[in-house]
């Protein structure tokens, strides 16, 4: 029973920060997504001005 | 700064759960009747009250949204809500590994656990509703009646153990009984992890408002794209 629980408690505090680092990646690879975006977009305006 | 205010915080929040972390195996004793599962607890409700700290916010946002038609309070709501649920899912996946164990089955319905549930699912339901509407607007705007009609689940899954008799345990917390049912030793750390928890929680919602911002600059740079 005890090395039951022990090991029960190391999956509980695993879980909580396999959960939360997850979240964070997924943040960190959303923003870089949003940056290369926003870059490839005001490249697109800057050449179609330069062009009118 | 915000940039600077952000590292600053997650460097406090960094430390203070590795303090916390050494307090947890190393200063306190096991629990007589749980033995070492009892751990579980710390990270178990401080999860749950950022959870429901994340919601209080995400509803007086989106009231003030509503009130004020300013797009930050939407982008405040959206970024709060998804940072708590993700703290909603750590509490209910904790407290069913440490059922597991000390009720031999992972999942009980009762109210506390079903209520919880229920939070977490209207806040995934509000996330996939933000996803579904183009226009910012109309976005906003659902997406605050959405959260301000998901509180009250919140508020009857804090209040679920002390109006229904629940395999939940009940209060065990002193600003609720008034003492006597956890170490002080004990509640003393939880409060801290809670803080460690809560700073770090407010680092992803940070993070996640900024990217808000740059998702309205790129709707702004595709309708100027659209023109030219």
């Amino acid at each position: 029973m005890d090395s039951r629980n022990f090991t029960y408690m190391f999956y509980g505090f695993a879980t909580a920060w396999v959960v939360v680092i997850a979240y964070v990646v997924t943040l960190v690879a959303r923003e870089r997504k949003l940056i290369e975006e926003m870059k490839r977009l005001r490249h697109m305006i800057d050449s179609g001005e330069s062009r009118t | 700064m915000r940039e600077k205010l952000i590292y600053a915080l997650a460097a406090v929040a960094a430390l203070l759960l590795t303090r916390n972390l050494y307090q947890m195996f190393i200063g306190l004793p096991d629990e007589v009747l749980q033995g070492a599962i009892y751990r579980i607890i710390f990270f178990h409700v401080p999860a749950a009250f950022t959870f429901m700290t994340g919601a209080l916010v995400s509803m007086l946002a989106s009231i003030l949204y509503l009130a004020r038609k300013d797009f930050s309070a939407d982008s405040v709501a959206a970024a709060v809500t998804e940072v708590a649920l993700v703290f909603g899912f750590v509490n209910l996946l904790t407290g069913m590994i440490w059922a597991r164990i000390i009720w031999g089955v992972w999942w009980a319905w009762d109210a506390r656990l079903t209520f919880m549930l229920i939070s977490c699912l209207m806040y995934a339901g509000y996330l996939m509703l933000r996803r579904s509407i183009e226009e910012p607007t109309q976005r906003a705007r659902m997406s605050a009646v959405l959260s301000i009609l998901t509180f009250p689940a919140v508020v009857i899954t804090y209040k679920a153990i002390d109006w229904w008799r629940n395999q939940h345990p009940g209060p065990v917390l002193t600003f609720r009984t008034g003492g006597g049912t956890m170490d002080p030793g004990m509640e003393q750390v939880l409060w801290l992890n809670f803080l460690g928890i809560l700073l770090f929680a407010t680092v992803l919602m940070m993070v996640r408002m900024r990217q808000e911002e740059i998702r309205r600059e790129i709707d702004g740079l595709r309708r100027e794209a659209h023109a030219i």
